[in-house]
């Protein structure tokens, strides 16, 4: 608790004693009118001072919708109708929900900062005779060589020089194990060194590394409004100035006929204490507020409430193919040996007969064959087809369709949509290797929790050959595949797709930060995965998940769903409190002490249902 | 011209609201948001009366909340 909060507690505390103190001194005993009005008067200003101090300063301000303001002339009014105990009771309740709501944001914008302690206090540079010198993060320049010892966070962006060590990455991406990192490794400012101790060289300045670019998202989150969040202000520049308006007139029409000003001038006062929006305003980016930062905790930066809202509505996900949805590279997914061959001696043979060329493909053969080769004999280049080696003697040929068909080899095609290696020696037909981008792990079952929050359409945008794609799509559930597309086209695909949206159905396309800048940014929502330490995609995206664990989008979802869900009833909650109140008090059927339990409970309730969104 | 800046003692989101609002009305600022939860004001103004706009902006928050201030 701050100085200022506990001060406020401790009036509040008091004024409470004194407040029951008078009451039952006024129940027990029978003295003079004046003197309960001057007892009163003390729990009054204990707990109200700086309430009528500052309505006096803001009216002279011409601020007359002040809520300080609206309290003073609520509880004057009441004490000028003799109300003493419920003007007390207004002032002193009013200032318990004030307490609370600040108590309240300030939990929560800890709970943000708790992602600001991932900043860097310290660098260790090291000089050229190994001194050790210690200074501000600032101060880095590129190339400074830095030292960092177990427990150190990493002050900038930069490379491993010597040294082993486990990064913990948790406070960037939500991810619990640790990072193993080697010489030439890249360091990402802002983790924990946790095991060894490392010389890194600096790449970035501290303004330009990771950590910084984060922190400033998330410092600017709350600039970007949410609709419900603008709707809500918007709402209450209205209300108040109505509902004083209300008061006005229901304490002079009525009075002028019933003359019986007394009444409805309390009447009118009910209003006065329920005309205060704070409690409505505040809900609602209090539970985008909370909303972002439980994302961020779990690795997920959302650039605003407005995204955070949108993300609510999305039917359609759209998914880059190409190390989003796979890995990004070519992998051994099946053999086929022809009869006779088994698949441990074709994938050998394979191997043996690539060993030495560098070909991507050639790469992933090896790979896949493992243990230790034995390099062929000779090796001529088949430009354009493959590779002829003589291997423990026999000719082999290792390559595409065309080299069995220069050669007169009877072959079996492949199954389409994969890249197949073709194997033959001395002129038979030994079987087919195929190789594919394989689909990450968990981009079925990320599709299919996606399915479950909502989303009805998966489409896929590839530059990839239409077969190709058309394989991995069927394997993923994928409803729709555009393939052969190049960047441009991304972007039209993606503004035609978001142009045949329904009315309020919204979209969001996933993609890893490379370039698809353009992509990211005519989407819905643009998401960028897997972008720890790639600035472009933290800037071109809406929403930007750390690692690229594809189960985080459904992740994010059902976070946007919960935090639209909290704001829903937070709104309909309090208005609905605040109209039934005014309703009541109009027809006399309500009283002070209901008017501001009402008014400040809803504002409680309302608060802790958007601290939910807090929980982890 | 973008920038933000902290602000201090800025107790109630109304009162945000009402800042933001008026701050918007002031010629020559394409746009300004006062963010409760933050704490902060962001002001996107023109360039050369940067300053002179940002004088007024300070004005608006203080007339709303007087002990509110923008710290540079």
């Amino acid at each position: 608790m701050k100085k200022k909060q506990k001060r406020l507690l401790a009036r509040i505390v008091v004024a409470l004693i004194f407040f029951g103190a008078v009451f039952l001194t006024e129940k027990l005993t029978a003295l003079p009118d004046y003197l309960y009005l001057i007892l009163y008067l003390i729990p009054y200003f204990v707990a109200g001072y700086d309430v009528l101090w500052k309505s006096v300063r803001n009216v002279a301000h011409g601020q007359v919708f002040d809520e300080c303001f609206l309290m003073t002339v609520a509880t004057v009014g009441a004490l000028i109708i003799g109300e003493y105990p419920e003007s007390v009771f207004v002032m002193l309740f009013y200032q318990t929900g004030e307490l609370f709501q600040s108590l309240a944001v300030e939990k929560s914008r800890r709970s943000i900062s708790g992602l600001m302690e991932l900043c860097p206090d310290t660098a260790v540079r090291l000089g050229e005779n190994g001194e050790e010198e210690e200074i501000l993060p600032e101060e880095v320049s590129v190339g400074d060589v830095l030292l960092l010892r177990p427990g150190d966070k990493i002050p900038v962006d930069g490379v491993v020089l010597t040294g082993e060590s486990a990064l913990d990455t948790a406070a960037l991406t939500g991810e619990s194990v640790p990072a193993e990192v080697k010489p030439g490794d890249t360091l990402i400012s802002g983790c924990v060194n946790l095991t060894g101790v490392v010389r890194m060289k600096a790449t970035a300045e501290f303004g330009e590394s990771a950590v910084s670019k984060i922190l400033e998202l998330i410092e600017n989150a709350g600039a970007n409004k949410a609709k419900s969040e603008e709707f809500i202000t918007k709402f209450a520049r209205v209300y108040t100035p109505a509902v004083v308006l209300g008061a006005a007139l229901l304490a002079l029409i009525p009075s002028l006929i019933t003359k019986d000003p007394a009444t409805w001038c309390y009447r009118a006062l009910i209003f006065l204490v329920v005309s205060c929006p704070c409690a409505l305003v505040i809900s609602v980016p209090l539970a985008f507020f909370g909303g972002i930062g439980g994302a961020s905790s779990k690795g997920i930066l959302i650039k605003g409430g407005n995204y955070l809202e949108t993300l609510a509505d999305v039917k359609t996900a759209v998914f880059d193919k190409t190390g989003t949805l796979t890995r990004g590279q070519f992998q051994v997914s099946r053999c086929l040996p022809a009869e006779g061959t088994t698949e441990d001696a074709l994938r050998t043979l394979a191997a043996r007969a690539e060993y030495y060329s560098t070909h991507p493909i050639a790469l992933c053969l090896k790979s896949a064959a493992g243990g230790d080769l034995e390099p062929p004999e000779t090796v001529t280049e088949r430009p354009g087809f493959g590779i002829q080696a003589a291997v423990d003697g026999k000719t082999v040929l290792t390559g595409n369709a065309g080299l069995m068909e220069l050669e007169h080899i009877g072959y079996m095609p492949a199954p389409e949509g994969a890249t197949a290696v073709y194997v033959a020696a001395d002129g038979v037909f030994l079987g087919c290797i195929l190789l594919e981008d394989l689909p990450k792990e968990n981009a079925k079952a990320a599709l299919d929790a996606l399915k479950a929050e909502g989303v009805q359409t998966a489409v896929m945008l590839t530059g990839d050959r239409p077969d190709a794609a058309k394989i991995t799509a069927e394997r993923l559930g994928v409803n729709e595949v555009h393939a052969g597309l190049l960047p441009q086209d991304k972007v039209a695909k993606v503004d035609a797709l978001c142009k045949a949206e329904e009315k309020k159905d919204r979209l969001f396309f996933v993609g890893d930060g490379v370039n698809d800048a353009p992509v990211l940014t005519r989407a819905d929502v643009g998401i960028a995965m897997g972008a720890l330490g790639s600035d472009a995609a933290i800037e071109a995206a809406d929403v930007v998940i750390m690692d690229d664990d594809l189960m985080k989008l459904s992740l994010a979802l059902r976070i946007a769903k919960k935090t639209r869900r909290i704001v829903r009833e937070n709104v309909i909650f309090a208005l609905g409190v605040k109209f039934a109140v005014l309703l009541f008090s109009a027809f006399g059927l309500a009283n002070m002490w209901l008017g501001v339990l009402a008014d400040v409970g809803v504002a409680i309730i309302a608060i802790l249902n958007s601290m939910r969104m807090l929980r982890k | 011209m973008k920038k933000s800046f902290r602000l201090e003692d800025l107790d109630c989101a109304n009162c945000a609201a009402k800042m933001e609002a008026a701050i918007n009305k002031l010629p020559g600022v394409n746009k300004a948001t006062v963010s409760f939860m933050a704490q902060k004001l962001i002001l996107d103004a023109e360039d050369d009366r940067f300053d002179e706009i940002l004088a007024a902006a300070k004005k608006e928050i203080s007339k709303v909340e007087k002990d509110c201030r923008v710290l540079d």
